[in-house]
């Protein structure tokens, strides 16, 4: 939803324009759906959390340009991402690497889980005895009671 | 004048709220419970009061009294009425009026229902959401007044934001907050739980329709929410993973999981004080949504204007409640009796598993959010987490959830048996591999993942109406095979055994919508008059290209013709781009035609010198489920919310009145 205010801003700005235009596709195909995934996991950097596939930015269209320009020179699509990533830094991808500064946030799920599993099995070990059985002296009572009857 | 009387019965429902506040604690202190009972009268009127302010605001926007600073800044006299109205909230102060409106007519709701709730609870509860409200009635009348006044006043006002003038706005923040707001009633239940050091099976019943009250507008308010961005945004997507939709997406996974875990409170005692926390926490959750969406922290089309002054304010309202009810959590949990026991293999232990996949996956919401914020605080690193982190670690824990709710549907309290719940669900396996197979072998090459969805989507309906089913046929020696006996059971069941069989088959269908969309064509072309574009198994031609206008803009519209491959007509289209002379601003409208569950969509790019325009299609098979499916949660929800047990103030059953010789049924 956010997006809609920088969709508003762009509009006011630079006039309407769309995400990609028709003369910016590749006569390619194969090559063309590369550049589609690879920007869709590009940020636009002046936009909010929209990737550049998305934006209607003038940045996201130099950015695009930029991508169909490297994959036709040859790159893989390791070296785009590589290329924009040394330009712009870690803020263009969309997915964070996995590295030491995101380790905390790429465990959080697995943690939250486990976490969570070990705090219901300590519960469930914790209670487990101490409705189980009786005390001593309960057991004798309750048997003595039973050999009254 | 009335600007000046609502001005003043905003101030006087302050004044009320500290009453409100106050009376059950000197109550207690003084030790005269009749002073209890003052705070019903109080929450009454906290509610007329802020009522009365709420039309005085709307009757200014509604006659454009361009006196008041707030209609100035919002309306202007060519506005469509509905917007005039909708507008009240589509702006900072009037959305925080509407927000204390709902919070005071939630109170007035708990002093109404008197028989459910025990009084002493009822009344702290009251008192506790009285502070709510007397912080954000202060918050309102120093930091953003909605009743200032500019001197002279303009002949005109700036109209309000042109994406905004749009339908969605009258329905999707009064809904959201319906349910964002109606997760406080929870949270002033636990703190007044926490301040009697009293929590039991009666509290969880007691709770437990606010909950699900709360629930379902939530999960309608972020449906519509998702819906209008969905066609307003122009470029088909309908969840982004924002921090505005994560904001409101943790309340609701939260309040998702206490509705859970109340249940087995209720049913077994147990799980107290885990579902007094999580009451905490999802009001909580609510605060820090109002707080990133208020602040201006993260900018947005929902932060009308950024303030500091409001940030902090807000920002010491979140602290004064998250600390302050933690802190009593943290003094007076210990004193809570822990309730019953459980096996594993239960309902009551599949419903635990619900808690713990769902607290995991707001937990990374929670920490996808906020991760590249605290990172940058900390080290001045800028990092991106987008939408392929939420979807690479929030479906693997969506997807243990879902798989164990038709298990824990069919298990049995106490102690469940695997093998028999899973022969019962043979059939709901049997169907969801061959949705599964079929679907991937009808799309080869495509997708792979998405058929196991929608093989996942299939398994959840049919395990709910099996569910039905084998509760309608019976068990053991009541088992029956005659239909008409088992219509009749099912007819039979509790209220609320549907509402949960409805609500997880709406589960179901939103899984196939959301699977679906891996299908979704798009298809882009610059056309002129009489040309076509391609998308899916669709052509749409256009027609024409002409001017038209509205009320208070001038479009630029392009009508199209959407056929079926083969060259039927299915219906005309129409994309434009408003032009709005107030505001100076362009939008583009999207056009829908909706074939069964599935749309093409079609959005106006630019309109060339020479006649022709830039285009975008998009095929989306199904996507109406996605909201369609939110619905049907939401009407399981309501339909639960009828059953006797939930009703507040339900009269007891009439068994009790049998003479004391007749012998039970059972």
């Amino acid at each position: 939803m956010r997006a809609i205010v920088f969709a508003l801003l762009l509009i006011v700005s630079a006039g309407p324009t769309h995400a990609v235009q028709p003369d910016e596709v590749l006569k390619d195909p194969v090559l063309e759906s590369r550049a589609r995934h690879i920007s869709e996991g590009l940020r636009c950097l002046v936009c909010q959390n929209q990737s550049i596939d998305d934006s209607d930015a003038p940045l996201a269209k130099d950015l695009r340009v930029i991508v169909r320009e490297r994959l036709t020179a040859g790159d893989s699509n390791g070296q785009v991402v590589d290329y924009l990533v040394a330009r712009y830094g870690e803020f263009v991808l969309l997915r964070p690497v996995f590295g030491w500064h995101t380790l905390l946030l790429w465990l959080t799920p697995l943690l939250a889980v486990l976490l969570g599993g070990f705090g219901i099995w300590r519960l469930s070990r914790r209670r487990a005895p101490k409705a189980a059985g009786l005390s001593q002296a309960e057991q004798a009572e309750v048997e003595a009671l039973l050999e009254r009857r | 004048m009335i600007v000046e009387v609502g001005h003043f019965a905003l101030a006087l429902a302050l004044a009320l709220s500290v009453i409100q506040a106050a009376m059950p604690v000197w109550a207690a202190r003084s030790g005269d419970e009749t002073l209890r009972e003052t705070t019903v009268p109080a929450a009454l009127g906290v509610f007329a009061c802020i009522l009365f302010a709420f039309g005085a605001l709307t009757y200014a926007h509604v006659m454009s009294d361009f006196s008041v600073k707030n209609v100035v800044e919002n309306s202007h006299t060519m506005k469509p009425l509905i917007y005039k109205i909708s507008g009240v909230w589509g702006n900072h102060e009037g959305s925080m009026l509407l927000w204390v409106l709902i919070l005071s007519l939630f109170g007035a709701m708990v002093a109404v229902a008197k028989n459910s709730v025990p009084p002493v609870l009822r009344t702290n509860t009251l008192a506790v959401q009285a502070l709510i409200t007397f912080v954000f009635v202060l918050f309102i009348i120093t930091t953003s007044n909605p009743f200032d006044r500019v001197a002279p006043a303009p002949l005109e006002g700036n109209d309000l934001n042109p994406l905004l003038q749009d339908f969605g706005l009258a329905v999707h923040p009064p809904l959201l907050y319906l349910g964002y707001v109606g997760f406080s009633i929870t949270f002033a239940f636990a703190a007044a739980a926490l301040i009697d050091g009293r929590i039991d099976a009666v509290w969880a019943r007691a709770v437990r329709p606010w909950t699900l009250t709360a629930w379902v507008f939530l999960t309608l308010g972020i449906a519509m929410g998702s819906y209008w961005a969905y066609y307003e945004l122009g470029w088909g997507g309908w969840w982004f993973w924002d921090p505005v939709e994560n904001a409101s997406l943790m309340p609701w996974i939260a309040g998702t999981a206490l509705l859970h875990s109340t249940v087995v409170m209720e049913k077994r005692d147990a799980l107290k004080v885990w579902t007094v926390l999580l009451s905490v926490l999802t009001f909580s959750l609510s605060l820090m949504g109002t707080f990133i969406v208020r602040s201006g922290l993260l900018t947005s089309v929902h932060t009308f204007a950024s303030d500091p002054t409001r940030g902090v304010f807000i920002l010491a309202i979140l602290v004064l409640f998250i600390g302050g009810s933690l802190t009593l959590f943290a003094w007076r949990a210990p004193s809570l009796r822990q309730g019953g026991l459980f096996a594993p293999i239960s309902r009551e232990g599949a419903l635990v598993m619900n808690n713990l996949f769902l607290v995991a996956a707001c937990a990374t919401v929670l920490v996808g959010t906020l991760y590249p914020l605290l990172l940058e605080m900390l080290t001045g690193e800028k990092i991106s987490v987008g939408p392929p982190f939420f979807n690479w670690t929030f479906v693997p824990l969506a997807i243990p959830l879902l798989l164990i709710v038709p298990f824990g549907q069919s298990l049995a309290w106490k102690r469940g048996d695997v093998a028999a719940a899973a022969q019962r669900l043979f059939a709901a396996f049997a169907f969801a591999f061959v949705v599964g197979i079929g679907t991937a072998a009808y799309t080869w090459g495509g997708p792979v993942m998405a058929p196991v969805a929608i093989g996942l989507g299939a398994y959840l309906i049919i395990g709910s109406a099996l569910e039905i089913l084998s509760r309608a046929r019976g068990y053991g020696n009541s088992r029956s095979r005659d239909l008409g006996t088992i219509a009749r059971r099912a007819i039979g069941l509790p209220r609320s055994a549907w509402g949960t069989a409805l609500a997880h088959a709406g589960v179901g269908v939103v899984v196939i919508g959301i699977a679906a969309q891996s299908w979704a064509l798009e298809g882009l072309g610059t056309l002129k008059p009489g040309q076509s574009l391609a998308v899916g198994p669709y052509v749409a031609t256009l027609d024409k290209v002409g001017p038209q206008s509205g009320e208070n803009y001038e479009e630029t519209a392009a009508f199209l013709t959407v056929r079926t491959a083969k060259g039927d007509t299915v219906g005309p289209v129409e994309t434009g781009k408003r032009f709005y002379p107030s505001r100076k601003m362009t939008v583009t409208e999207s056009g829908l035609m909706t074939i069964g569950f599935s749309q093409v969509y079609a959005s106006l790019g630019e309109v060339l010198p020479d006649g022709s325009i830039g285009l975008r299609l998009y095929y989306k098979p199904l996507i109406l489920l996605i909201w369609l499916g939110a619905v049907v949660m939401a009407l399981g929800g309501a339909l639960s919310l009828t059953d006797r047990r939930m009703r507040v103030g339900a009269p007891a059953k009439a068994r009790a009145k049998l003479p004391p010789h007749a012998v039970p049924a059972e």
